[in-house]
């Protein structure tokens, strides 16, 4: 700036307008400073009326995690209007406001930031891969927000200010490893996933379950690139060690890739056992049923679930957003985030963030869900069943295991 | 005086940085509360991308498509500083090995790679944000540039490139983190970085350092230098049978917008809080080509006004239409090259500019108005 | 690799040796389009895999169609969809090049720009057309499954599928190029426009359709991947790192350069994805690539044409 005293250095003008501009600037910091230290107080101030209140929902819908995504987004915008139509949260309507993350991190992060410091929302239901979450946690902890995260995930995280409504891994590896040991008598398994946290983690966890509880033998592990395409030569290898079960975490448009090559390679559900942890409805139906027949997912919930309670979701959910729309485990889960929250909140008799927080770790709130009863445990997880599914041609998987109850265990010792 | 005078492009030169510099350090600080201004800061960092490209594709005349992977060094380079400190031992007692980076040890690691060790130096890193962009812009350049490798085909390799290097960041996420980026970054050197207050003085570090690096181009194109890029961006054969080395020229501008990009890069880690590979690839060093065209791709304050509109526009759009934006983003990309393709500083020069002085020549001869006292100064 | 017999072997290395060829006739296919449209023209198509998109919505629709009004048509209607697919793709980018790109040939690096612009605006098409969700085609039975012609040996008939068509659109493409009158002019207007239009060749013309074929082989690339990858909105995203790979690596001027850089990438990718992971197979092809383009930048095989 020193352009302000160039030529006419002694001209008053310039002077005056140098001290100007200089004093304008400390004001504006000083100020802005203060309006500051008042709006991060008010971000605990939370955007509630007499009538209304404010939530945001923060998922892709561009890009491509919006392939994805979208079925959380309908669940939740589903569950929010069935609690309107009920009369709300403590006599308020929920008004949403929908931000899209556009697959993109930083993006997220941003969306995250603008929902709770401009709009001051109550709680955002939203994220889908554990990146776009790792990217908004800590403008939730600084800004003291409510995220409600739909995903089964890898674990190794519990944090204060997320309810993580989908699995933590070991919920979806020890009970499904345990069910495919028992009744296709599997010794030999050939792990594979596409190569990011998720899988690495959830094979870390299955390897040492499979060599110290199962007894059994891992004889392959293989990490595909994300967005790989080529399969050619892993199906090869698979060939080649003969694994009794394939047990795969393969994501996003690989996933198609990898059953459409495995299914022209001859391996189909008549011939090989594949337990995956990454194939719900919504998956399914891009992958076509016909090239899954006969392969078994891992997963918390199916459509197919033959509960009173599911019949009515689902119907529900089609009466919404149409007769074809799939509904994955996932979608089911976002569906419970709006509930999940509308019984804190009761509970607390309060929107605020800290009183809901205690709420939420008092262990008592359970909700009927479309999978059945649900119990939010103090660790912020969801204590829940885990069921096997066997594909079939229409994209519907028959349930043809059910767990027990399994203790959500964030932090695993030992693994 | 004179010759600062003369390096900032005479008196309109300094009044457009004097406009630019007012907006940034008055205008958006009073204007703004901390959370938009936190954005207006993530979008200048992409600036330095913008005023990188236009030194070398408005004056240099070549068209890289991969200043994400210069951005990415700078702002990965700051990461893993900053990641080393929120990783001390105490903080990461709970990991199977504590004091390295929480996603190593989600992966498997167990000692801290040979080459983050450095990284616990602020001065390496700080040089590592400078030297490391300047040398690979430097290996990449001298092998395109003297073999003569130009025009389209430079683009399209330098795509390639940008493509590779994401690729392999996301694949060795025991090294890098992956997909995630490097996340939770807390403090620089014992100093929040998450706080308010702090955002306000990195915004203003960033600012400066952005009008630096204008000056810093402007003074470049003021040597003699300065004038050969532009010689050889029209006519470079007859620069080279003048007896002159052409590559060096263009490893030199090269050289310079990746360090610029660098800068950038580092500057967003520190604003926004974490660095991810989704800034790296093709898409972003599109968009970043593409701030350069709308701000028109000769003018280096115009670069600033591209990157803001852009980004305003993102930003905007996708909150009113988060289903929709796609549609105007993509109209407005076709539009400014269609219609506009000198960008805003060429609607500037052929709409604006010619009323503006209308306007001003008449009311200077009646009153002196804030206006003509900012010419004045910036004279 | 003990405790395999024999037989076990060869059956795997004949597999092997098939899947790499599969992988080149993906690439390869994949890459013609922009390959001709870059190498004749000089433009950079970045709107190139949602062109792809285009061809693999078109094999949905066309499966949809079939399905509800005529199923007796369900075996054939796969080869039909990709003739459709085909002029589907050939007349948007017949309207792109009339409508966009005729406007900047004096400014190739823009047509690079208000393409990336226009893949954008296509991708939101597709997501409110089709949804957001990935769909998936009712594929025909015999392209699905495997040939086995020894009890070990399976090969996948949606590769051989892939293959054939590979083969038959590059032998069209050289049949075009080196054998057609059209071909002549274009290749005339690639080496001198100036003097090609002052022969009475309309060189407006010849680059209208050859962009258009770029864009209409795209499309028949996309339908024909309907059979091993997905179909969704962003689908043609997936492929378009892949498809520049192949064209700089193959020196873009020469058809023969893009046939070689398919066929070394996709070998050493196969065989390296083989005996290290799929993951690090992929980083080593990619890191050789990289060397390779420093040492040699103008790729494999290099541009006859004075520039």
């Amino acid at each position: 700036m020193s352009l302000n005293s160039s030529r006419h250095g002694s001209s008053a003008g310039a002077r005056k307008l140098k001290q100007l501009l200089v004093k304008s600037v400390l004001a504006g910091v000083v100020a802005n400073g203060l309006f500051a230290v008042t709006s991060s107080q008010a971000a605990s101030h939370i955007a509630v009326t007499d009538k209304e209140v404010v939530v945001g929902q923060l998922h892709s819908s561009t890009g491509t995690m919006a392939i994805s995504e979208t079925g959380a987004i309908e669940a939740e915008q589903l569950a929010i209007s069935q609690i309107n139509a009920m009369g709300g949260v403590l006599g308020r309507k929920i008004r949403v406001i929908q931000e899209d993350g556009a697959s993109d991190w930083p993006t997220f992060a941003e969306k995250a930031k603008k929902l709770l410091e401009s709009d001051h929302v109550a709680a955002i239901f939203g994220c889908w891969t554990s990146a776009s979450r790792k990217a908004v946690l800590p403008v939730l902890e600084r800004d003291n927000g409510l995220l409600y995260y739909p995903t089964f995930y890898e674990g190794l995280e519990q944090s204060k200010n997320v309810v993580y409504t989908g699995q933590e891994a070991t919920q979806q590896v020890f009970a499904g490893l345990d069910w495919v040991a028992k009744t296709k008598n599997a010794k030999t398994f050939y792990l594979i996933g596409s190569d990011y946290i998720w899988p690495r983690t959830t094979m870390k966890l299955a390897r040492k379950y499979i060599e110290t509880v199962l007894h059994g033998k891992i004889v392959g592990e293989e990490y595909a690139a994300l967005g790989s395409t080529e399969f050619g030569s892993t199906i090869n290898k698979i060939r080649l060690k003969k694994p009794d079960v394939i047990y795969a975490a393969v994501v996003g448009g690989s996933n198609v890739s990898w059953f459409k090559q495995l299914k022209a390679a001859g391996i189909n559900g008549k011939n090989q056992t594949l337990l995956t942890l990454s194939v719900t409805e919504d998956e399914a139906k891009g992958i076509g049923g016909e090239n899954l027949v006969g392969f078994y997912s891992a997963m918390k919930y199916f459509e197919s679930l033959n509960t009173p309670e599911n019949k009515k979701f689902v119907s529900q959910f089609h009466a919404k957003w149409g007769a074809n729309a799939p509904i994955g485990d996932v979608t089911q889960a976002a569906y419970e985030g709006p509930w999940l929250w509308k019984k804190a909140v009761e509970m607390a008799g309060s929107f605020d963030t800290d009183k809901v927080v205690k709420a939420e770790e008092s262990g008592t709130i359970t909700f009927q869900a479309p999978e059945g009863l649900i119990y939010l445990e103090p660790n912020h997880h969801l204590k829940t069943k885990l069921r096997i599914g066997e594909w079939e041609a229409n994209g519907q998987a028959k349930i043809v295991y059910t767990s027990d109850y399994i203790m959500p265990n964030p932090y695993p010792k030992g693994y | 005086m004179k010759a600062l005078g003369m390096i900032l492009g005479g008196k309109r030169g300094a009044m457009d940085l004097l406009v630019i510099a007012a907006l940034i350090f008055v205008v958006f600080p009073l204007g703004l509360d901390i959370f938009r201004l936190n954005l207006v800061g993530k979008y200048l960092t992409f600036a330095y991308c913008a005023v990188g490209l236009v030194m070398l594709w408005g004056y240099g005349g070549i068209l890289s498509l991969g200043q994400g992977v210069f951005f990415g060094i700078g702002g990965y380079c700051m990461a893993m500083f900053l990641k080393l400190e929120a990783s001390d031992p105490i903080s990461t007692a709970h990991q199977t090995t504590p004091g390295i980076p929480d996603f190593m040890d989600w992966n498997q690691v167990t000692q801290l790679p040979i080459f983050w060790e450095p990284f616990h130096s602020f001065i390496f890193t700080l040089l590592a944000i400078v030297a490391i962009p300047a040398l690979v812009a430097y290996i990449i350049g001298v092998s395109m540039f003297k073999r003569r490798v130009s025009g389209v085909y430079f683009s399209i390799i330098t795509q390639a490139i940008a493509a590779i290097v994401t690729i392999l960041v996301v694949g060795q996420q025991g090294f890098t983190g992956g997909i995630n980026g490097i996340t939770d970054l807390k403090t620089l050197h014992g100093w929040n970085i998450n706080t308010d207050f702090a955002k306000y003085v990195l915004y203003f570090v960033n600012g400066v350092l952005l009008l630096l690096s204008i000056v810093l181009s402007k003074l470049v194109l003021s040597t003699k230098l300065g004038r050969l890029l532009l010689a050889l961006r029209d006519k470079e054969d007859r620069v080279r049978f003048s007896g002159y080395d052409v590559a060096n020229f263009k490893v030199f501008v090269f050289c310079l917008a990746a360090v610029i990009s660098a800068i950038g890069g580092a500057m967003f880690t520190l604003q926004v809080g974490f660095m991810s590979p989704s800034i790296i690839g093709i898409v972003p060093s599109i968009e970043m080509v593409i701030f350069a065209a709308i701000g028109g791709r000769m003018s280096l304050v115009g670069a600033i006004y591209g990157a803001l509109l852009v980004n305003y526009g993102k930003t905007a759009f996708s909150e009113s239409f988060p289903t929709l934006w796609l549609f105007f983003m993509g109209l407005l990309f076709i539009g400014v090259v269609m219609v506009f393709p000198d960008g805003l500083s060429g609607l500037y020069k052929t709409h604006v500019e010619p009323r503006l002085r209308q306007i001003l020549r008449k009311q200077g001869k009646k009153t002196v108005s804030s206006k003509t006292s900012i010419e004045k100064a910036g004279a | 690799m003990d405790g395999y017999s024999l037989s076990d072997l060869f059956s795997i290395v004949v597999m092997q040796g098939f899947s790499g060829l599969s992988l080149f006739s993906v690439l390869l296919l994949m890459a013609l389009g922009l390959a001709i449209i870059f190498g004749q023209m000089g433009v950079i198509n970045m709107a190139h895999g949602e062109f792809m998109t285009i061809g693999a919505y078109t094999i949905y629709l066309t499966s949809k169609f079939t399905e509800s009004y005529l199923p007796s048509f369900m075996p054939y209607y796969f080869i039909a969809a990709i003739l459709a697919s085909f002029v589907i793709a050939f007349g948007a980018g017949y309207l792109l090049e009339f409508l966009l790109i005729r406007h900047l040939y004096k400014r190739p690096l823009d047509t690079l720009l208000a393409t990336w612009g226009l893949s954008l605006i296509l991708q939101q098409v597709f997501r409110s057309a089709f949804g957001a969700r990935e769909v998936s085609a009712t594929l025909p039975d015999w392209l699905m499954g495997s040939w086995k012609p020894t009890p070990s040996i399976d090969i996948p008939l949606n590769g051989l599928f892939v293959m054939a068509m590979s083969i038959l659109v590059t032998g069209l493409v050289g049949l075009f190029l080196f054998k057609s009158k059209w071909g002549l002019k274009v290749r005339a207007t690639t080496q001198n426009r100036i003097m090609a239009g002052a022969v009475g060749i309309n060189t407006k013309m010849v680059d209208r359709v050859t962009f258009a074929i770029g864009c209409g082989i795209a499309g028949v690339a996309g339908a024909c991947f309907t059979t091993i990858a997905s179909t969704g909105p962003t689908s043609g995203s997936l492929y378009i790192v892949d498809t520049f790979l192949v064209v700089v690596f193959g020196g873009t001027a020469s058809l023969f350069g893009t046939i070689a850089s398919a066929f070394s990438i996709a070998q050493a990718q196969s065989i390296l994805t083989f005996f290290l992971t799929n993951a690090m197979g992929k980083v080593v092809t990619l890191l050789t690539i990289i060397a390779i383009l420093m040492m040699r930048p103008e790729g494999l095989l290099r541009s006859k044409v004075r520039r």
